[in-house]
């Protein structure tokens, strides 16, 4: 069992806890996630990792209500427990085996897409950490969906917040404003890495390829064991097939069959929002709404 | 007198019935038919049984207690040699091992050597009958990675020895393939599984569950700085293969692993288990092994129409011969001979159908079974909407990558002494599918075994 340590709403449906996790505060690093299961009915769900305290051995996870599982993760509070917790999973990310005096000289460029600043906020934690500075697009459909702020402004160099709205920064989608930062301001930049939905990460790629700027991305598919067993999470790399779970999951965002990543993604979203309203509504839910198929 | 050239037949659950349902395939036998079963073994003096047997059980020695209605002694004879007997009893190829061998087998059926070894594993498990445990602890500390039946082998072998063993799972639940691969209608997880866990919990050994060697931490670091004086590696197979062919990341192709892990594991043929399973309406798995009759058989209990696509004949198919035959008499059709060279996928990406070409066997290969080559012109498709790959795993890096000094052959397993499990890196043991590739449960028990004696012998002499 897995102790929840603090509990905190960032935003509408958008959660961050810290939870007590030894192992996995030692050892993880930016890029990696976690799997947590709630009870012993509950499905694993693949977590990223927002930050961690390898002294007070906790690890700190953000998570977006989108199906059965989540919701009711959602509900947790401080001093409940996660049944399972198991990390850190797949690969850091490629800089922290870099040479730290190479990076200084890159310009890096994050964009991150909605809670794609969870998995983004480590990443420029630590290079801040290691004297790197790193600029960070952040964008969200409105301002009161944009989360981790004040932490993000503390590690990064320039922080630009967008919103699709204008309520908030930057009027509009990030890659206008990566082509701004670029065309307009001048920016040169030696890498992007691009994490949030796979919609918005697919148009970030198409962005820098256009701008000529290597882009990792982080990809999030469907997963079962997160060990490499199931295959579930495959996706097409280039000419490969590889596991996100095992190779990932950070890969080459010009090389990501996109397209094909988000079919595979909607396998079970009938299910998914099925299961969804039947946790919402208990037992006032009928089906027949039109919008989750009913339950036959 | 039954005919004593005959087994005494075992009761199963009717075919009709049983391909709706998740219950045990096969009821096992009750004291009577166990003991008018045991009845036949003659007690061979130099028993070929035996020798057949990977953990060397007292097969007549077991045998002559059932027949006298000795069963908890017969328990303890095979407590001896065997860790997980409920299990052996029923997932063993006795026909290629034990009862092959048997002398009964000459002029008749061999002695029913599986379900009597099951007979009394159940018996010890329904009348609480406890493994015997190590007096005092020697104060040295073994830690085992995985929880399948390699792992728990060596974790029971070592703790009876009196070593401090414990055992990391990377998963959320105990026991490797016998919980996540294994369908519950061949070994029932709750009332066996889980409970010849408990018997090797009983013995002192301590479990870990969540724990990925070689991300949450090393081999290295577990020597380091956790103390312990060696370490086994059951961690099993890994990675699954795909095909190649196009169409295969289409919604609706699965690994069969995964198609298993969402339903045993997961248990998402349970309504009230979160994880979902597409279950297929119409599914074909492709392969011919234990795993591949598994997938099938469980589509079919989820209420599909099934077909086994194998391209070879039907004798060269790895399964077991009984599972094959349940396969059959619950409604799987098996297309042999067959390839698939393309799935077929709709404009939402959803598998709608298969291409395939007929085969026809040639000369054999290295193998020494005859190659499969294509017959001209004989290619069709079968309409489906998912496509199951049951092609074997390769094995998973997660530990070799991490742990400096262990060899891994060509293959990338674990290069590993099959006397003793002893690998390329001192202190450290391997055994099971991890080093094989993916083979039997008793094979891994086998090598789990040798691995806790060459453990002893090392630290021993230490």
């Amino acid at each position: 069992m897995y102790q929840i340590k603090k509990a905190e709403v960032l935003a509408n449906n958008i959660y961050l806890m810290d939870v007590e996790a030894p192992r996995v505060a030692k050892h993880c690093e930016p890029g990696q996630f976690v799997i947590v299961k709630i009870d012993e009915k509950g499905e694993r769900v693949p977590l990223t990792i927002c930050d961690y305290d390898r002294e007070a051995g906790t690890v700190t996870i953000v998570l977006q209500t989108i199906g059965a599982s989540t919701e009711k993760m959602a509900h947790l509070k401080e001093g409940d427990y996660f049944r399972d917790f198991v990390g850190p999973l797949g690969c850091a990310s490629e800089f922290v085996n870099e040479d730290i005096e190479e990076l200084k000289k890159k310009n890096i460029l994050f964009v991150a897409g909605g809670v794609g600043a969870a998995p983004v906020y480590p990443q420029v934690k630590w290079l801040h950490n290691h004297g790197v500075k790193a600029d960070v697009i952040v964008g969200s459909k409105t301002k009161d969906l944009l989360i981790l702020e004040e932490e993000m402004k503390a590690v990064a160099g320039n922080y630009y917040p967008c919103t699709d709205d204008g309520s908030y920064g930057h009027a509009g989608m990030v890659t206008s404003k990566i082509e701004q930062l670029v065309n307009e301001e001048g920016k040169k930049y030696d890498l992007c890495v691009a994490i949030g939905p796979m919609i918005m990460m697919k148009f970030a790629c198409l962005t820098t390829k256009k701008l000529e700027i290597p882009t990792i991305v982080s990809m999030n598919p469907i997963m079962v064991d997160g060990t490499g067993m199931c295959g579930a999470c495959r996706l097409q790399v280039g000419n490969e097939v590889k596991f996100a779970c095992v190779d990932g999951p950070e890969f080459d965002g010009h090389l990501v069959d996109f397209d094909q990543a988000m079919k595979r993604q909607q396998m079970y979203k009938t299910k998914e929002g099925r299961a969804l309203l039947k946790v919402q509504e208990g037992d006032t839910h009928h089906g027949g709404c039109g919008h989750c198929g009913g339950d036959e | 007198m039954a005919d004593v050239l005959k087994k005494v037949p075992v009761r199963e659950q009717d075919p009709k019935v049983r391909a709706t349902n998740f219950e045990e395939v096969c009821y096992g036998y009750n004291k009577e038919e166990a003991m008018e079963e045991a009845s036949r073994c003659i007690g061979c003096k130099n028993a070929k049984c035996v020798q057949g047997c990977p953990v060397s059980i007292d097969i007549p020695g077991f045998i002559s207690k059932v027949k006298t209605g000795e069963f908890e002694e017969a328990y303890k004879i095979i407590g001896k040699s065997s860790a997980l007997p409920a299990v052996c009893g029923r997932v063993c190829p006795q026909e290629s091992q034990c009862e092959g061998k048997c002398i009964r087998g000459l002029k008749g059926e061999p002695v029913s050597i599986g379900k009597l070894e099951r007979f009394v594993a159940d018996y010890a498990l329904e009348n609480d009958i406890k493994p015997e445990k190590a007096d005092s602890t020697n104060g040295h500390k073994v830690a085992v990675i995985g929880s399948g039946p390699a792992g728990l082998t060596c974790a029971g072998d070592l703790a009876k020895m009196g070593y401090e063993v414990t055992v990391f799972e990377a998963l959320h639940e105990l026991g490797g393939v016998l919980v996540y691969g294994i369908p519950e209608f061949r070994l029932p997880k709750q009332k066996v599984v889980a409970k010849e866990i408990d018997k090797v919990k009983e013995l002192g050994v301590k479990f870990e569950t969540n724990v990925v060697i070689g991300k949450s931490t090393t081999i290295d670091q577990l020597i380091e700085d956790e103390g312990f004086e060696a370490v086994f590696i059951g961690s099993g197979a890994g990675l699954p293969k795909f095909m190649g062919i196009p169409g295969e990341n289409a919604n609706g192709v699965f690994s069969a692993n995964e198609y298993l892990t969402r339903n045993n594991l997961m248990k998402a043929f349970d309504e009230s288990y979160d994880t979902p399973i597409a279950a297929g309406t119409k599914v074909a798995v492709i392969g011919g092994g234990n795993v591949a009759m598994d997938a099938a058989r469980t589509a079919l209990r989820l209420g599909a129409d099934v077909h086994i696509v194998y391209r070879r004949s039907e004798e060269e198919l790895p399964a077991r011969v009984e599972e094959v035959h349940h396969a059959k008499e619950e409604g799987v059709v098996f297309n042999l001979l067959t390839n698939p060279t393309e799935i077929l996928v709709d404009e939402n990406g959803y598998v709608k159908g298969m291409k395939c070409v007929k085969m026809e066997l040639g000369e054999p290969d290295a193998s020494g079974r005859r190659r499969p080559v294509v017959v001209e012109g004989s290619e069709f498709e079968m309409e489906l909407d998912t496509v199951i790959m049951s092609l074997g795993t390769s094995p998973n890096p997660l530990i070799s990558s991490t742990t400096e000094g262990l060899e891994v052959n060509k293959w990338k397993c674990i290069v590993a002494d099959e006397t003793n499990g002893q690998t390329t890196k001192e202190g450290v043991y391997a055994g099971g599918d991890a080093v094989t590739g993916a083979a039997t449960v008793i094979l891994a028990m086998g090598a789990g075994k040798a691995g806790a004696q060459g453990i002893h012998e090392y630290l021993s002499n230490k």
